[in-house]
């Protein structure tokens, strides 16, 4: 180490570069525009965005649940020191066993409870997933990156094949699925606030969680002793194995525990949002979710935003068919062919690696597996 | 002191993947051999004990043999005719391409996760170098076949240059183009380059001078097996015979040694992703002159996915991914004749595939806790000079 | 199994100790650990008093580390027991060893640098506001109280990855402090610090010493051993080979029962007979990874023939400077010449073509493929070149036929070659490099630390080895760390402070005091010292 090391972020809230560049450069552009003679058709566009934003606040959000909970997942396990690239095939095994446990126990036992105890099975699947990633990389430290790979594999096999089984053959109708609290109309019609209270308590008990989630996790990683402690197991494990912290427990812990909320979001896929499930349903959703938490810094408040980003991409690819945006840019925006707004996330992400956060700083020891014996 | 030579994982924040870590993990290759064979048939265990489960739960009764029919079945549909070893074949072709494709850039220390989507830029290439241009037989078909190797090495080659400029680690970028690419050619498909004719939005056929020629009457199995072959014959001697391949396999050991040796490992990296992405082109655009004869909009196989599977089970080793892709080859066409005669759903062989490099994965901790409890480790001064 | 030691008043052999009335603070007996492979610890018994600094003497590899990792938790011996203040205790583990006031301050340290230096310090007894979350503000108080209560300067907020290697030591020091330790190890503390950090930690060390704390300095180096230590135990190949007394034991007897066998610590070297200039280094700045300027405006020259060591204390820019003038790393600005022509910044390839030998600092990293066979290492800068390469591929006879020429003309120790380089021993290692690089037609030979880590044999060989290249007309490059291979070897010396060469000399007149002083302050003294060669 010498004496010019480089200054290091302390990883607290703080805009990373990957924001303030993208907020930077759509501010250039959006300001280019104007100069052009575009405003006038900007504003249009803007305003007819947002007025669609604010009467369904709840699709961004919707949006958002899968990839936020999938990049929480991810959060927990990469600041312990583990990748995990498995979180894809967890959300939809837990999608699986979710819907499966719901339409299965909608007839028996009414369908709130049954959706409820498909979130638990969602859940324990997913943190069972969890476990055996955790065994593959920090037991057998088999390259981690196989070992997610193996539970994509597994995931994408197993739930095609107990679908075709359980499901096709039974008769299974669709799973039940969770609706929120119905809010009083006067709260929500209360301009602005209104229709972002429903958003996030009108729509289902795991929506709202969401946010409380992003919260406690942010705080509970910097200012807990336990988020100390896994952050100095993701960032030099063997200074805290000395000072007598026991790595391999705590990413075991952290990695299962993650594996709750990825979990969540594929609890949510199937027993919030739609009450189906089809093969392959979560179409990378997972990967998105490696994506924002990137873009957000391995911060769950990053991860967050880098979600609602992501979930406005989509969330214009859907306006667009539904409401016809007005002005000349409106127009243009609205004849983009719908897989253009499909690909946003994924083009996002590249140019943030690539211009931007290029040589992003994960947690130190992220990604190796911890020898004791090694000196 | 010195530093365990420990293997480096595959972070995200740019350490690559130690491919000796994965091939040379304890033993000559014969001892390797006996671990991946034991691998194999513990998964096929796994599928097994899936089938009695399955078995259980269906309305015909336990049948504890459902197992061996199962396997029968699969093994009489893919090797017991030869129209099914011609299937066999065909399903082997791409997974050989793929295989090469992730095992090739392994070696260089970069994990290829992309070759789903250089498989389907590949494919897409072909396709329509296939149906538009006007050549006659074989030209036109090496040509499709050669174009489809460039579109592969142009979606390659975006990841490399990332890597090898910016530092934007490979698994990420390739895992986000593979989605670019496929609703990037999806659009293209069921727009610009559509076939109006058609029932569903695809790209017109290949004209019949770009198409495989059959290589043995009565079966539909296609001359890509030979370029497939070729391939890995020409992988093989590329990376282990040649200049370029030591230098590949320097900078994917040692990139900072191999910077001391001249090699630069930017342009290695940039090459090699190049190179791989070619490789997994060219399986995409066998499939689409072998099989498909057109590029449809929703085209969604998982060759490129499986190519993965293949170079773990295949050691990173060129000749290995070639006997890795023949057996998950058998799984996938005979997996059709397993489900008529048997009702088992076909994915189960995901299942076992995912299972058999699950046990690849955690094979050299299994044969060390295996080999820990059958004896005690002997006691006594070891010569000294060993390990200082 | 004990060797004669040499027949001195300061040495003991072991087994014979004075009867002491007090139990000592720390005792180890019988402690035997085995690697797969390496006897690291064979029997070995240890007493250490209270108030005591005792010294651990032995070379790299000698089991020293094994042993107080053992003490430490870290590692659980096959045989014997260690003893606290005259009872057998069970050390399971890290979190035990602190419980019983044994602290260890690691060569590599033990901290994350993204952390401020009292998260650093409470990290695993956090000070707590509640049972969740922790007193950030009521733990940077306690650590500043407990700073000042041993004279540290120290910022609790800093984050640690920007301090100096110094002031990160002491956070080392404060973290075993903190957890009351009583019995302090430190491992090779001094491999990292400037001549006068050395000092100012061995004032403290005697401070603490006098309060009673019991500390274990483990070194293998002789000179600071006899300043600072109260008793010296020397250890090689993992068992105790005898006691010294700091106050009559002399470095020859020490290095001595080191290696077993009368070891010369001065090498047999002639006059230099300088020629023409054949490195020509003008004005040359470097930057680091992260673009701090590291190396400053830096002018040399080495005439063919003669060896110019470049001494400093590791950290000053020297890594930088090397890679720099090899052509691993971007010269920001400035020239370096090779025997007349310009290759500021031009290809690794294109310098070791004209006659460039490097032997890298680090030779894990820019050396050798571990994972490699010996063959393919020994050939690892030519390959491309014929009779290794034709046409693009490549011809593994002649390949096998060059190291079957090389393993036996350099004394390198393997069982075949094409084992793993990885299975080597760090000399064999190093000579590995060395055959490469001098088998080649050497203009001039740049070597970073050429003997670092090495065991006293393999130092001497490679020692040998560069003055006979100097002797064939070549210009050599030393750079080193330690001062006296630099005193040794050296025709000319030039001192690097802080990315500058403050001072350059001829050797013959040097004294190890001077060039020392100016190693740690920067200040040449008299006229005749400064500026550039």
């Amino acid at each position: 180490m010498s004496a010019t090391t480089a200054p290091v972020t302390r990883g607290r809230i703080r805009i990373s570069r990957a924001w303030a560049v993208t907020l930077g450069v759509t501010a250039g552009l959006l300001a280019l525009l104007v100069v052009l003679g575009y405003g006038p058709a900007m504003a249009d566009l803007v305003v007819w965005f947002v007025e669609f934003l604010l009467s369904r606040p709840y699709i961004i959000l919707g949006f958002a649940v899968p990839i936020a909970y999938g990049a929480l997942c991810g959060v927990m396990n990469e600041r312990s020191g583990v990748v995990n690239i498995g979180i894809e095939g967890m959300i939809l095994s837990a999608a699986f066993t979710g819907f499966l446990t719901g339409a299965y126990l909608n007839p028996v036992i009414g369908d709130v409870p049954a959706a409820l105890v498909g979130v638990v099975v969602a859940v324990l699947t997913a943190m069972l997933l969890s476990t055996l990633h955790a065994w593959l990389s920090i037991t057998v430290m088999a390259d981690q990156i196989i070992s997610g790979t193996v539970i994509n594999i597994l995931a994408l096999g197993g739930t095609a094949y107990f679908n075709q089984l359980l499901i096709s053959t039974a008769d299974v109708t669709g799973a039940p699925t969770l609706q929120g609290l119905t809010l009083p109309e006067a709260l929500v019609d209360i301009p602005v606030l209104g229709p972002l209270i429903n958003a996030v308590f009108g729509q289902g008990p795991i929506q709202a969680s969401l946010i409380f989630a992003v919260i406690l996790l942010q705080f509970m990683l910097f200012r807990s002793r336990w988020g100390l402690r896994t952050r100095a197991v993701g960032e030099h494990p063997k200074a805290a194995d000395t000072v007598g912290i026991n790595v391999i427990r705590t990413r075991y812990r952290n990695v299962i525990l993650g594996g709750a909320f990825a979990g969540l979001a594929g609890a949510y896929l199937t027993l919030e949002s739609v009450g189906s499930f089809q093969d392959g349903m979560t179409a990378g959703v997972g990967f998105i979710a490696l994506a924002a938490m990137i873009f957000g810094r391995w911060t769950p408040i990053g991860a967050f935003g880098a979600a609602l980003l992501f979930g406005g991409a989509r969330t214009l690819g859907q306006a667009v068919q539904i409401d016809a945006p007005p002005g000349q840019i409106g127009e243009w925006i609205a004849s983009w062919p719908a897989q253009i707004f499909g690909m946003f996330p994924y083009i996002l992400t590249i140019i943030v690696l690539a211009g931007v956060v290029g040589r992003a700083i994960p947690p130190a020891a992220d990604g190796i597996p911890y020898d004791k014996e090694a000196n | 002191m010195t530093e365990a030579s420990a293997p480096a994982g595959g972070g995200m924040g740019g350490m690559s993947v130690n491919a000796t870590a994965l091939v040379g993990s304890g033993g000559g290759w014969r001892q390797q051999l006996v671990g991946t064979a034991i691998a194999v048939v513990l998964g096929l265990v796994v599928g097994a004990l899936l089938i009695l489960l399955s078995s259980a739960l269906s309305e015909e009764g336990f049948d504890p043999r459902l197992p061996f029919t199962a396997y029968a079945a699969l093994l009489e549909g893919s090797l017991g005719s030869l129209r099914g070893i011609g299937n066999t074949l065909n399903a082997t072709t791409p997974l050989i391409l793929t295989g090469l494709s992730v095992a090739f850039a392994f070696r260089a220390g970069l994990f290829n996760i992309g070759a789903q989507g250089q498989f389907f830029v590949g494919a897409f290439v072909a396709a329509v170098v296939g149906a538009w241009i006007g050549l006659p037989f074989p030209l036109l078909l090496l040509l499709s076949l050669f174009m489809g190797f460039i579109g592969g090495a142009a979606w390659g080659f975006i990841p490399g240059v990332l890597k090898a400029w910016r530092g934007a680690h490979e698994v990420v970028v390739t895992i986000m183009l593979n989605s670019i690419a496929a609703l990037g050619l999806n659009l293209l498909a069921s727009t610009w380059f559509k076939d109006p004719g058609a029932s569903f939005p695809r790209t017109p056929d290949v004209h019949p001078e770009a198409v495989l020629p059959i290589l043995i009457e009565g079966t539909k199995m296609h001359a890509g097996i030979i370029v497939a072959l070729l391939a890995a014959i020409v992988v093989w001697f590329v990376l282990f015979k040649s200049t370029l391949g030591f230098e590949i396999r320097t900078t994917g050991a040692n990139p900072n040694a191999a910077r001391y040796a001249g090699i630069r490992p930017s342009f290695i990296i940039v090459l090699t992703m190049s190179i791989a992405g070619g490789l997994a082109g060219i399986a995409g655009a066998v499939e689409i002159l072998g099989i498909t004869k057109n590029y449809p909009a929703e085209y969604n196989t998982t060759y490129g996915f499986d190519g993965i599977a293949v170079a773990l089970l295949g050691r990173v080793h060129p000749f290995g991914v070639v006997g890795a892709a023949l057996l998950f080859g058998i799984l996938r066409s005979g997996a059709g004749a397993m489900q008529r005669a048997t009702d088992i759903p076909i994915d189960i062989i995901f299942i076992v595939q995912g299972a058999i490099i699950l046990f690849v994965a955690a094979e050299p901790f299994l044969r060390k806790s295996f080999r820990a409890r059958r004896r005690t480790a002997p006691r006594g001064a070891a010569p000294a000079g060993g390990v200082a | 199994m004990t060797e004669i030691a040499a027949q001195s008043p300061g040495v003991n052999k072991p087994g014979a100790q004075a009867p002491t009335r007090v139990p000592p603070a720390l005792g180890m007996r019988g402690i035997t650990k085995q690697f797969p492979g390496v006897l690291a610890n064979d029997h070995i018994d240890l007493d250490v008093r209270p108030g005591e600094i005792h010294a651990l003497l032995g070379e790299n590899g000698a089991g020293k580390s094994t042993l107080m990792n053992i003490l430490y938790g870290l590692v659980q011996p096959d045989e014997g027991e260690v003893l606290i203040d005259g009872e057998v205790v069970r050390i399971s583990g890290p979190a035990n060893a602190i419980a019983r006031g044994i602290g260890m301050v690691h060569q590599h340290f033990m901290l994350v640098p993204v952390f401020t230096v009292t998260e650093n310090i409470v990290l695993g007894d956090e000070t707590m506001a509640n049972p969740i979350v922790l007193d950030t503000k009521k733990a940077d108080g306690q650590i500043r109280a407990l700073a000042e209560q041993f004279n540290f300067q120290i910022d609790p907020g800093a984050l640690v990855g920007e301090l100096s290697v110094g002031i990160q030591q002491r956070v080392e020091i404060l973290k075993a402090l903190y957890r009351g330790a009583r019995i302090l190890i430190l491992d090779e503390p001094t491999a990292v610090l400037t001549p006068q950090e050395t000092v100012e930690i061995f004032a403290v060390l005697r401070r603490l010493a006098a309060e009673g704390t019991s500390i274990v300095f483990i070194s293998h180096k002789l000179y600071e051993v006899l300043a600072i230590a109260d008793r010296i135990t020397v250890i090689r190949r993992g068992r105790v080979v005898g006691e010294a007394d700091p106050k009559t034991a002399s470095e020859e007897d020490l290095a001595e029962m080191m290696v077993g066998r009368e070891v010369s610590l001065t090498v047999e070297k002639g006059p230099a007979t300088p020629g023409d200039v054949v490195l020509a280094v003008d004005g040359l700045s470097v930057a680091d990874d992260r673009g701090s300027v590291v190396v400053q405006d830096c002018s040399f020259e080495v005439h063919a023939g003669e060896i110019l060591g470049i001494a400093g204390v590791a950290g000053n820019g020297q890594a930088e400077l090397v890679e720099a003038i090899v052509g691993l790393r971007r010269a920001a600005s400035g020239s370096t010449d090779l025997a007349g022509t310009d290759v500021t910044n031009h290809s690794v390839r294109e310098l070791t073509e004209r006659g460039l030998a490097y032997i890298p600092g680090d030779r894990q990293r820019f050396g050798l493929v571990l994972s490699y066979p010996v063959d393919d290492n020994l050939i690892l800068t030519d390959y491309y070149k014929q009779p290794y390469s034709r046409f693009g591929v490549l011809n593994e006879r002649a390949i096998s036929a060059r190291a079957e020429e090389l393993i036996p003309a350099f004394d390198i120790r393997t069982p075949s070659a094409t084992v793993s380089a990885s299975t080597l021993s760090g000399g064999n290692q190093q000579k590995v490099i060395v055959a490469r690089e001098f088998s080649r037609d050497v203009t001039v030979l740049v070597a970073d630390q050429p003997t670092r880590g090495l065991d006293v044999g393999s130092i001497e060989f490679i020692h040998k080895q560069i003055v006979a290249k100097r002797d064939s007309g070549a210009a050599v490059l030393l750079v080193s760390a330690e001062l006296d291979e630099i005193m040794e070897l050296s025709d000319r010396i030039a001192v690097m402070y802080r990315g500058r060469l403050v001072a350059t000399l001829d050797a013959a007149g040097a004294e190890k005091e001077r060039v020392g002083l100016i190693m740690a302050t920067g200040q040449a003294s008299s006229p005749d010292e400064e500026g550039a060669a």
